[in-house]
């Protein structure tokens, strides 16, 4: 049985790596090993799971310094013999060990305007073609993992841009409202000011990590930026709606 | 009495899956102050992992399809031990419920008309499940999750409920923890729903998270609540086998709905040989004619690839012990050979992901290996169909914690359909049994400060038993003892056992502190499990016949007897558990009537 050597990160701000040789079985991942390390050498090593098939979004933590879920890590990535090293994410702040508090996620998802469906034919069906869903259905893949807004460098770097950044996961969230081929809530309610949308300069980080595979700069910030300018900086509009009082 | 901290609401709702959002949304909804409590982070919860659909009678696909169809598919999937009047209701309602989905957000897979595309699968006479490729389950819990959020329903995420609390003989509120500081917590409600989900995490071999310890199974009981066909444990036919970390994933029906076959290990389509009677007159019984029928519904019969799941589980069983199993002890599941690449990574993106990523399998190129893994609970707490109520004052039910609906053994893609049309039920039940009440029942602080005592028990004392040992061990014991294939000495066995693990687990010792320590969440959870283990296998030693997800070979045919009972097992206030045999409710004859052709 071969033996993986991890440094993990234990307890709070104030922690410090500890280092474990743990044995695996072929075809482990990285969760598995850190299962097998709790139940035989640090019942309380603090890890937060749920599918186990990357389907949940709940297991993100750093592996050797790339966010990633620990699920779907498997242990044939990593060149035996060398060290491992599991953090959690950087972002947010640590509860304990692997485990970090992600509420301002959940404080963001509140924000989110709700989807207002135009009403249902007479028969009670709503048609949309699934050309016209496609985006949205890329856009509904994602699993909350957080680890695009773990990556993003407007907060990852920048503590204080919290406050007025919703970060990718939300902006995905947002276009796939504004996608929606039924939705009436305007664009000032999806893409107005709010949002942060400004600050992200499209480096792709997001996109980069997602588990999920999802476009989340190209088909969901781009063009929420798009419709951004179109909506709120196009001078003629700009006049238009001083002339007509609207907008 | 410990330092609680507390809340009061008029619902109280515990488990933040479909049944338990659906429930908060009707209930805040109506008017009442609302509260949802889970153990994982919403949106965590199991129906995440849901991913062939919703069954629903929506005829988008087969006119010819309507409730009574689906209806008379579910009563013969749950081998007519089904509560009638429940089948009936999820069959009616489950298309508006769908409709309902949409209108919050779900993007199902459409028609070429634009409308809701549905897909075949085990049990079901028609193509009837309305899905998203194969990641239904996500599309479903994040629709529920924002609608929730939008309403503004209290959330207490990763916190875990231990007790439900009683004035007498109604429900008062529950008391629980905070997991990532350990800090107590007690809810004053006047209503309460369980919407907890199953138990898998009992068996070794599972589909389950971890968070599938049976606590609301367990918390019922306590709490004096009637539990119904606990004998009944869904085996699904198809999880994986290898390697050894991923045993029990699941692998979606929807590989067979889409035309993917089972095979053994000389390449025989096995299925044939295993059609039971009461499945005979509507099953292919050659190759050329299942495959025929993906594409021809009026003269060709379904493919025995797709018989309710306990006939699949057990047909896979029998192959794997006659010697005829693949490697790594399943059987193929080869829809490699059948489906062109492309539109096997359209239909069921997340399975070619899985395999890839996980086992190292193109599912495009190659057969997968599959074989049972420990699924869903079809036995729960006994509720009235129409409102959720147990026979406990002010206590509701939805979703898997619940039994009946489902009889002896589900069809595939009736249990999301399950959480939304019961869930709904259960809040509109609770809020109306809340809006009658003038104040919230009285609190016993006795019984919170019981709570507080047994939970720190771990911490105390001189025991060296670990509780990740002790899991392991029951699980083990049940997968070998009480798992597909049952006798009377075995399940003794199993009771010896669990009465052995629980002596064993009143010395269990945790490391650490209360922030956040898996190793105590663990040794709590696992007072519920062997509760919940101990009503399974006393159920099952009751049922002396086989029947959908109950299967002995000391009795291994139906019983006329047993076909008209119902198993209840109840625990009383001293831990000590009767079960009793109990008349099924009555069908009446206009339904009966959809049988006779049978």
């Amino acid at each position: 049985m071969p033996t993986a050597h991890l440094r993990v990160w234990r307890g709070t701000d104030d922690g410090e790596y500890v280092e474990y040789e743990v044995e695996y079985d072929e075809g482990m991942v990285v969760l598995d090993v850190v299962h097998r390390l709790q139940a035989t050498q640090t019942p309380d090593l603090a890890v937060r799971w749920n599918c186990k098939a990357g389907k949940c979004g709940s297991c993100s933590a750093e592996i050797n310094g790339k966010p990633r879920l620990q699920c779907m890590q498997r242990m044939e990535l990593y060149p035996e013999g060398e060290t491992i090293t599991l953090a959690p994410l950087k972002t947010f702040p640590i509860i304990r060990d692997l485990v970090t508090n992600v509420a301002w996620n959940y404080d963001q998802a509140r924000a989110m305007p709700e989807l207002r469906l135009r009403p249902a034919d007479a028969d009670g069906n709503r048609r949309m073609a699934q050309i016209d869903i496609d985006r949205g259905q890329e856009f509904h893949k994602c699993i909350e993992c957080y680890i695009c807004q773990d990556v993003c460098h407007v907060i990852r770097d920048h503590p204080e841009n919290m406050a007025g950044f919703a970060g990718p996961r939300f902006f995905v969230q947002l276009a796939s409202i504004a996608m929606h081929p039924l939705d009436t809530n305007t664009r000032r309610a999806t893409v107005d000011h709010g949002f942060g949308l400004d600050y992200c300069n499209i480096t792709k980080c997001c996109t980069d990590v997602c588990p999920e595979g999802i476009h989340i700069t190209d088909n969901a910030i781009i063009p929420l930026k798009e419709r951004r300018v179109d909506e709120f900086h196009d001078p003629l509009r700009i006049i238009a709606r001083k002339l007509t009082g609207r907008g | 009495m410990a330092d609680f901290e507390t809340h009061e609401f008029d619902v109280l709702v515990i488990g933040a899956g479909g049944a338990g959002l659906r429930a908060a949304i009707e209930s805040a909804v109506l008017g009442q102050r609302t509260a949802i409590v889970c153990k994982s982070l919403l949106g965590k919860a199991h129906t995440v992992m849901a991913e062939g659909g919703i069954a629903a009678a929506l005829s988008n696909v087969y006119s010819e399809d309507n409730w009574r169809v689906h209806f008379r598919d579910t009563m013969r999937g749950g081998k007519m031990l089904n509560n009638w009047r429940m089948a009936q209701l999820h069959a009616q309602e489950a298309p508006d419920r769908v409709r309902e989905l949409e209108e919050w957000g779900a993007l199902f897979d459409r028609t070429e008309d634009g409308r809701i595309l549905q897909r075949d699968f085990g049990g079901h006479r028609y193509a009837r499940l309305a899905h998203v490729g194969d990641r239904t389950g996500l599309e479903m819990i994040r629709t529920l999750q924002q609608r929730l959020v939008a309403l503004g329903v209290d959330v207490f995420q990763e916190l875990t409920v231990t007790r439900l609390l009683t004035d007498g003989d109604r429900i008062a509120g529950a008391v629980g923890y905070w997991r990532d500081s350990g800090r107590l917590v007690l809810f004053r409600a006047k209503a309460v729903v369980l919407a907890t989900g199953g138990l898998g995490k009992i068996w070794a071999i599972t589909s389950n998270s971890w968070e599938g310890t049976g606590d609301g199974h367990a918390l019922a009981m306590y709490a004096g609540a009637d539990m119904i066909d606990m004998e009944f444990v869904q085996f699904h036919p198809t999880g994986m086998v290898w390697p050894p970390s991923v045993r029990g994933i699941l692998v979606t029906e929807g590989v067979r709905g889409d035309g993917g076959t089972l095979r053994n290990q000389s390449g025989e389509r096995f299925m044939f040989r295993y059609i039971p009677p009461m499945f005979a007159a509507e099953t292919a019984d050659s190759e050329e004619e299942a495959d025929r029928w993906y594409d021809d519904r009026q003269h060709a019969r379904r493919t025995p690839d797709l018989l309710p799941r306990d006939e699949v589980a057990r047909a896979i069983n029998a192959e794997v012990r006659a010697g005829r199993g693949s490697p790594h002890g399943g059987v193929f599941l080869d829809i490699a050979s059948r489906r062109p690449a492309e539109y096997i990574k359209r239909r069921l993106p997340s399975m070619y992901h899985q395999f890839k990523e996980l086992a190292g399998v193109d599912i495009t190129r190659e057969p997968m290996e599959v074989g049972p893994t420990c699924h869903y609970a079809m036995g729960g707490m006994r509720v009235d169909a129409e409102t959720g109520a147990s026979n406990v004052a002010g206590l509701y039910g939805a979703g898997e914690v619940t039994g009946g609906m489902h009889g002896s053994n589900r069809l595939g893609g009736n249990s999301l359909s399950d959480l939304v049309v019961f869930g709904r039920r259960a809040g509109m039940g609770a809020a109306q049994h809340a809006a009658g009440l003038q104040a919230v029942p009285a609190l016993d602080s006795s019984q919170a400060s019981a709570c507080d005592e047994s939970m720190e028990a771990p911490f105390r004392g001189d025991g060296k038993e670990n509780p990740y040992t002790l899991h392991r061990e029951l699980q083990d014991l049940m997968q070998v003892n009480v798992g597909i294939i049952r006798t009377d000495s075995d399940m003794r066995a199993a009771l010896a056992g669990i009465a052995g693990l629980r002596e064993r687990a009143t010395r269990v010792k945790v490391e650490g502190g209360a922030a956040y320590n898996p190793g105590w969440h663990l040794a709590i959870d696992l007072g519920h499990m062997l509760t919940v283990a101990e009503a399974a296998t006393r159920s099952a030693l009751e049922r002396k016949e086989s029947r959908g997800g109950h299967t002995r070979d000391d009795f291994p045919n139906a019983s006329g007897e047993f076909a008209k009972v119902n198993v209840v097992v109840r625990r009383a206030a001293d831990g000590a558990f009767s079960v009793s045999q109990e008349s099924l409710p009555a069908m009446p004859a206009e339904l009966q009537r959809l049988f006779e052709e049978d």
